[in-house]
């Protein structure tokens, strides 16, 4: 699949905000002075919204998104939009509140966190729905999305704990840690799929001509390329993409995990590591979309 | 849920729609040009049409975009810089027209072959063929000469007409249909309509082609033929056939000259000619008297074997028993042919077998009774439902000639054709060659202000015919006619700018050209060409060519080398006779021509072609077209179509003639035109269901021609399985008789002029080493292309953008290649660097390509980075228009030895894979042409072809490009 | 309506046979000249002249190759919207611009409603789908929906422009959803199949196959059991008992 600039930074920051909300609305960081109500709602509101208008930039007709609120009865692109315009508003709700009201109760959070977690479901899903993409199509690409909201929004709060020089417990120093190695895990195991999982639809079902002996592309409808190659057919070397995945996790895991352990309190530090994950992110997402083959792509061969 | 969006059902299609004739290519559809607003909304095929019944084509229906093509000329011009540049400046109709007959007049005055007259679309020859003759220059042809000129002079040598408009299959019937070759371009609707018909009914298809593509992919069963051994496959097909019985023998007898005497008296002037009566028939030997006599005799049976010794000397057989002895030898066995064709023994008897059991196990009787040429009623028609068909792929060799005569022999030994299941004449054929005119151009035919003793191109039917010099010398530009090709039906338009610049046999002074593009895909040899166009005399400066008048619609690779050009129009703008006189469309049951008639008016300064050589005919005075005042005969073609007769009573259009109801003959009709326009611009006439078949020997059918102005008299014929006039030409090179070939030429038409189709290696593979040049290098045409002129077409460019070149599983193997890898072709003439594509369905020893897709950076408007000159290529910078030179030094043409056919499929390569560091580009490459329309305005980069009716229902951005 | 409808009695589509098809491209030309002034929005081309031209076409023409050297077979292969009674391209559609329509089955896009976001064509696993370059909508085969039961048209030309120009006749439009169509009785007489079944779209649009080639190593049929001849001196005697029959 095509690797739009677009929809990866779509993914990557509104995973990165939302995850980070959760985190907030859990009461991981105490918003009690106004400055600081005002730095973390405008980092968490800039990552959800930038990354859901650069989804828009990719649409060839951006003044008529607003229809994709429309089809939350079977489209996860729209239940994606109608969950985070949701979430936005409660969430906006949610920060008033507490600059009105100081603290707000605990328990009046948990509906909003599990309606951020099912936000990034529904991100997930308007991939792993797909069946024409075959490593999409696992359970695994929502736990990864959902994975990497949570640790990364995790390592974001840390870092605007630190800015605020509030403490750190323990607890979640340790979850820290545990999420982003578990979350590269899973990470892990997706990729495994990927390379391990071997594709349901072949040129011969997709020609019915299997019968004839082995079926290859001899001539390309167009000699020149046209919007479903461009589109679907994009392929990234095997070489390429696995020296990609190396410097995901490096930049993605490895970094920001040395990183936290050795500074667990330096904003300076904790911000570098969360770059450096939001890069890894950014990569991962990347090869998210450029390793994927679409089953279309049969029809053109996989070289063009 | 909300409801579904309304869907307007019923938009409005068109305000108008006219009916005319396609010409996206030479099959020559109707067409149904819905036009709305002004403007071609939607074009689709006539559905009453004989040719395409409703159907259409790529190109056809890509017609809008050429139609708007932003590579149309937009009006006369002269070119100003040096010849090849481009560099060119409008004039005015008056001053072209004037600087023509300007250059022209004083050619005529003096010596009327200094006109070189030749041009690329052959479908208006009757007008242009009739030209050259008025004007009095023979050197005259159309492009047949290096396409499929075999394929037509075989088969009316042989058979009296040929596959394409000649000829076609009878689909509903037939139980096998065989394919040689074919180019896909060539009657592509009519064969694949057909194609359709005989796989929907389930009956076997086979292809024998050395690459699967097109056609031959839907084959039954495919024979991927070595390139240029058809001829030897064939002959070891009738030798199966004849071994195990399976033949016509009844047919044979009676509709060809199978039981012809010929003299046998080895070393004699009469050796091998037909033992003839005081009345000069051929005769037969009697089977019940022993005796020879007329093969018109009414009651005689004729032997098929046998012999009668002769008072003179020597003895006479049947032509049968010399085709027995001759095709029964065991070098036509399948063993012994295998290797060179590349198809096992094995697969030979199958495909026999094949043959033999569709035509004697499923043998089509059609109860109609007929009468025959000798007064004989026959209750039924026997088919043998084979059917046949064939092209340039068996054509565009040096042996073709004779590999296509072979083609016809094999047919008439089944005995299928003109009969029902099997292969069937369309009118004006069946139509022998004693039937053509023979060609004028000898010396005393070509006199200073005068027109040409008759028509430059004819039939040949002996060495008394070819226009030879008192020395023997070529009397034509081309040598058509002269011993280099004695038999050149169609001229040898490819050896005419070699030839001029040689100034061999003479100079010209003006070669005049349309719709030709010998600057690129229509030459061997084509950096050669370009070299040529623009040599010039040391001594004198002049260019060798000095003038060019050169007419096109787009600006093709060859405007760059005209020094005037005259811009046509599209082929909706003009008027155009497809007429029984030329090319006609008929059916094998009816006869039919049809028109093109300006569905719009140009927008541009342009006039079509036909009807500025009407005026330029009037400027330099031709008879014909002038009247007594000396003032112009017709005001344009359109007027010349409805108005000229050939003789009386006989015009370019049969249809509606004298009060418009008369066919055939008739007065010309002031309204014929609007008949034709009111009928869907074509005429159809059926033919009576007695005279369908056997048309050859059916008195109904020669009656229904006289009636139709085809002939002025019944003429009955035998086909020709044994020719005469190839022993004619024998035995002149045997040192008969007063016209005998030049010594070096002599061998060559002793072994090629063999009176029974022969097969024999295709010359470039005998002059070039067999370890150096082993592969074979082919091209073919795809369907979606015609020539050069889609690469303009912006639909027809994005099928066909760039062209790989497929090389067989095996040697890609060998040479380490995958898809996507370049590779360098290299020919004893030349190399280029291509890009290849593997493929499975190729004989092993052959690589192909699509022809006429690469272009010259420049040329036909597009931009330089165009994918068509980045990555497209022609094979054409691999063949020479002149073979190696052999050990004396001498060098011949690369050409048919009889036609003079250029032999394209001959070529003989290497390939190497480029090395790492080379670019991915086609090598060669030549600097860009100027883009005759200026850079600016570019030629719009988007297009949004019919935005100005779905806007209503649809907000837009952007704005009508068209 | 993003929803699917329930599925409709009348199944309009179309039957390709890979046996007939001979790859000439008229049924995408045409397609694309009828279209392009036709439902919705232009089918564009961008770059029409130069490098990489690239336009929006509905239906499209590949070449496969089957099996190996002589044995090898070539498929042209026609790919346009199947109209698929599951189809994926209208459930992902957010905006409920793809919709099937109830009565006849017809996959259609309302390009009034479209984003652009090009999910559908993600989601379509036969490339039926391609965006325009210039009005950034979804284009895809109507089925001529402005064709089939357009009164302006003759009543015989109210098929798909595809069907209506195919050559070759390897094109067939009618009703899948009854068994006693002329394209049903074609499809269970040719063992008409799905592309791609597994993905479990139910295309409406069948394909009929190539019939199987005669095997290389076939025995070949005897020539001579069809007569006696074999030998020039056996094809004489062959000769005179045939002119003797014939006299």
């Amino acid at each position: 699949m095509h690797p739009a600039w677009s929809i990866i930074f779509f993914t990557s920051a509104s995973g990165l905000g939302l995850g980070l909300a959760a985190w907030v609305v859990l009461g991981l960081i105490d918003l009690g002075s106004v400055v600081h109500l005002l730095i973390v709602s405008v980092f968490t509101f800039g990552l959800i919204g930038t990354g859901l208008l650069s989804s828009t930039l990719h649409l060839g007709h951006p003044e008529r998104a607003w229809r994709a609120l429309s089809q939350w009865r079977s489209s996860w692109l729209s239940r994606e939009g109608v969950l985070a315009v949701l979430v936005l508003s409660l969430l906006t709700a949610w920060f008033g509140w507490s600059y009105l009201e100081g603290d707000v109760p605990f328990w009046i959070g948990l509906p909003l966190v599990f309606l951020i977690a099912v936000t990034v479901y529904a991100t997930s899903m308007i991939y792993a729905s797909l069946k024409t993409v075959a490593c999409w199509h696992h359970p695994l690409t929502p736990a990864c999305y959902l994975m990497f909201a949570a640790s990364g929004g995790l390592l974001a709060s840390i870092w605007l704990l630190a800015l605020a020089d509030q403490t750190l417990n323990s607890r979640i120093y340790h979850l820290t840690y545990c999420l982003l190695i578990l979350t590269w895990l899973v990470k892990g195991f997706w990729w495994r799929n990927l390379d391990k999982k071997l594709p349901e639809s072949t040129l011969e079902s997709a020609t019915g001509l299997g019968s004839f002996g082995k079926v290859r592309p001899l001539m390309p409808p167009h000699t020149s390329e046209n919007y479903l190659q461009t589109e679907m057919g994009f392929v990234v070397a095997r070489r390429h993409a696995l020296k990609l995945r190396v410097l995901s996790i490096f930049s993605g895991g490895f970094i920001p995990l040395v990183l936290f352990i050795s500074f667990p309190t330096s904003a300076v530090f904790l911000g570098l590591a969360l770059s450096f994950h939001f890069a890894g992110v950014f990569v991962e997402r990347w090869l998210f979309f450029a390793e994927a083959k679409h089953v279309v792509s049969l029809y053109y061969g996989e070289a063009h | 849920m909300s409801s579904e969006p309304k869907v307007e059902y019923s938009p409005k299609v068109s305000d108008e729609i006219k009916k005319t004739t396609c010409y996206m290519c030479a099959c020559r559809c109707g067409i149904d040009v819905h036009i709305r607003d002004d403007k071609i909304r939607y074009i689709e095929g006539n559905r009453d049409h004989p040719i395409n019944k409703g159907v259409l084509c790529a190109k056809g229906s890509a017609g809008i975009m050429q139609h708007y093509s932003p590579a149309r000329l937009k009006s006369p011009m002269r070119r100003v810089g040096p010849r090849g540049s481009g560099q060119f400046e409008p004039v005015s109709w008056e001053e072209a027209l004037s600087t023509a007959t300007d250059w022209l007049g004083p050619i005529r005055d003096t010596d009327p072959k200094k006109l070189a007259f030749f041009t690329g679309r052959d479908q208006s020859q009757a007008l242009t063929s009739w030209w050259a003759q008025q004007f009095g220059t023979p050197n005259f042809a159309a492009h047949g000469g290096f396409c499929s000129v075999n394929m037509a002079a075989g088969g009316i040598y042989t058979v009296g007409g040929a596959f394409w408009e000649f000829g076609a299959p009878d689909w509903d019937l037939t139980e096998m249909f065989v394919l040689f070759g074919v180019a896909e371009d060539h009657d592509s609707n009519p064969i694949k309509i057909g194609l359709g018909k005989v796989k929907g009914r389930g009956k076997r298809v086979v292809s024998v082609n050395p690459v699967q593509t097109g056609y031959a992919a839907i084959s039954d069963d495919w024979y991927g033929i070595t390139p240029g051994t058809d001829g030897l496959l064939i002959i070891a097909l009738i030798r199966e056939l004849m071994l195990s019985g399976n033949i016509d023998v009844d047919y044979l007898r009676r509709y060809t000259n199978s039981p012809w005497l010929v003299i046998r008296n080895p070393g004699a002037e009469n050796d091998g000619l037909f033992l003839r009566d005081a009345a000069g028939e051929p005769q037969i030997l009697d089977r019940t008297t022993g005796e020879a006599v007329s093969h018109k005799s009414k009651n005689a049976s004729s032997a098929m074997h046998g012999q009668i010794s002769l008072d003179g000397g020597g003895m006479a057989v049947p032509a049968f028993m010399i085709l027995t002895e001759t095709y029964m030898d065991d070098a036509y066995a399948p063993e012994a042919v295998a290797d060179t064709t590349g198809i096992s023994a094995n697969r030979i008897r199958q495909f026999a077998a094949d043959l033999a059991e569709a035509a004697f196990t499923k043998e089509v009787v059609i109860k109609q009774p007929w009468t025959d040429w000798k007064g004989e009623r026959h209750d039924t028609m026997i088919g043998r439902p084979v059917a046949m068909h064939s092209m340039r792929g068996i054509s565009a060799h040096s042996n073709g000639f004779q590999t296509c005569r072979a083609l016809h022999v094999l047919q008439l030994m089944l005995g299928s054709i003109e009969v029902p299941g099997g292969w069937r004449f369309k009118p004006p054929y069946p139509k022998p060659p004693e039937a053509h005119p023979k060609p004028a151009g000898k010396p005393n035919q070509i006199k200073a202000g005068k027109p040409l003793a008759g028509t430059p191109l004819g039939y040949v039917l002996g060495p008394e015919d070819l226009l030879l010099g008192e020395d023997g010398s070529p009397q034509r530009i081309d040598k058509a006619y002269s011993w280099d090709a004695p038999m050149s039906a169609h001229g040898l338009m490819h050896m005419v700018i070699s030839n001029a610049v040689a100034g061999d046999p003479y100079p010209v002074d003006v070669l005049f050209m349309y719709m030709a593009n010998m600057a690129w895909n229509s030459s061997m040899n084509t950096r050669g060409v370009m070299e040529m166009l623009t040599e010039t005399d040391p001594e004198t400066g002049e260019y060798k060519i000095p003038k060019i008048i050169y007419s096109d619609a787009y600006s093709s690779e060859m405007v760059a080398y005209a020094d005037l050009i005259l811009p046509d129009t599209t082929y909706l703008e003009r008027h155009d006779a497809i007429s029984l006189l030329d090319r006609p469309i008929c059916e094998a049951d009816a006869v039919c021509d049809a028109i093109r008639w300006p569905v719009f008016e140009p927008d541009r300064d342009v006039r079509g072609f036909q009807s500025v050589l009407l005026d330029l005919g009037a400027r330099l005075g031709l008879p014909g077209m002038v009247d007594e005042e000396g003032k112009a005969k017709y005001t344009d073609y359109g007027d010349y179509i409805v108005n000229h007769q050939r003789k009386p009573g006989i015009g370019p259009l049969a249809g509606f003639r004298g009060n418009g109801t008369q066919s055939g003959r008739g007065e010309p009709n002031p309204g014929q035109m609007d008949a034709y326009i009111a009928n869907g611009a074509f005429w159809h006439k059926s033919i009576p269901r007695e005279a369908r078949y056997y048309k050859m020997a059916n008195m109904a059918y020669q009656d229904f021609a006289v009636d139709m102005g085809i002939c002025d008299s019944p003429q009955p014929y035998a086909f020709q399985i044994y020719s005469e006039p190839l022993q004619k030409f024998h035995l002149a090179a045997e040192g008969h008789g007063d016209i005998q070939p030049p010594e070096h030429l002599r061998d060559r038409v002793k072994n090629c002029f063999t009176p029974l189709p022969t097969w024999y290696a295709p010359f470039e593979g005998t002059s070039v080493s067999e370890d150096e040049f082993p592969l074979h290098a082919l091209t073919q045409r795809p369907m979606a292309m015609y020539h050069s002129w889609g690469s303009q077409n912006p639909w027809l460019r994005q099928i066909h953008g760039h062209n790989p070149m497929f090389v067989p599983q095996k040697l890609a193997k060998e040479h380490n290649l995958s898809d996507g890898d370049w590779i360098w072709v290299t020919s004893h003439h030349g190399k280029i660097r291509v890009p290849v594509v593997i493929m499975a369905g190729l004989n092993e020893k052959t690589i192909w390509t699509w022809n006429a897709i690469g272009k010259r950076k420049g040329a036909w408007q597009l931009e330089e980075d165009a994918p068509e000159a980045k990555k497209g290529f022609l094979l054409n910078h691999l063949i020479h228009e002149l073979l190696p030179a052999k050990g004396d030094g001498q060098r011949w043409s690369n050409s048919d030895p009889i036609t003079g056919q250029a032999a394209w499929f001959d070529l003989k390569v290497n390939i190497r894979k480029v090395d790492a560091n080379e670019p991915a580009e086609s090598s060669p490459q030549f600097p860009a042409l100027p883009r005759m329309n200026g850079v600016i305005p570019s030629p719009s980069k988007t297009l949004s072809y019919g935005l100005q009716w779905s806007g209503e229902k649809t907000k837009v951005r952007g704005e009508p490009k068209i | 309506m993003t929803s699917l409808p329930e599925p409709s009695a009348i199944k309009l589509g179309l039957v390709i046979d890979l046996d007939i098809c001979v790859g000439c491209q008229a049924c995408v030309v045409n397609c694309k000249e009828w279209n392009t002034s036709g439902y919705g929005a232009p089918l564009s081309d961008e770059n029409a002249y130069g490098a990489n031209p690239n336009g929006a076409w509905l239906n499209r023409v590949h070449a496969f190759e089957a099996g190996e050297a002589e044995e090898a077979k070539t498929v042209h292969f026609p790919k346009s919207c199947l109209h698929c009674e599951e189809a994926p391209c209208v459930t992902a559609c957010p905006t409920g611009a793809s919709f099937k329509r109830a009565e006849d089955g017809i996959v259609l896009v309302n390009e009034d409603w479209c984003i652009g976001c090009g999910l559908c064509a993600w989601s379509c696993p036969y490339g039926a789908r391609e965006m325009d370059p210039v009005e950034g909508v979804m284009k895809k085969c109507t089925l001529c929906v402005d064709r089939i039961y357009n009164d302006n048209l003759p009543k015989e030309d109210q098929v798909p422009a595809c069907v209506r120009t195919c050559p070759t006749n390897a094109r067939h439009f009618g009703d899948l959803g009854d068994p006693n169509s002329d394209v049903s009785k074609l499809v269970s007489a040719r063992d008409g199949f799905d592309l791609l079944p597994e993905q479990k779209t139910k295309p409406v649009n069948k394909y009929l196959p190539p019939r199987p080639r005669r095997q290389k190593d076939e025995t070949p049929m005897s020539l001579v059991a069809m007569a006696e001849a074999q030998t020039p001196k056996g094809f004489w005697k062959w000769m005179d008992s045939t002119l003797e029959k014939l006299g």
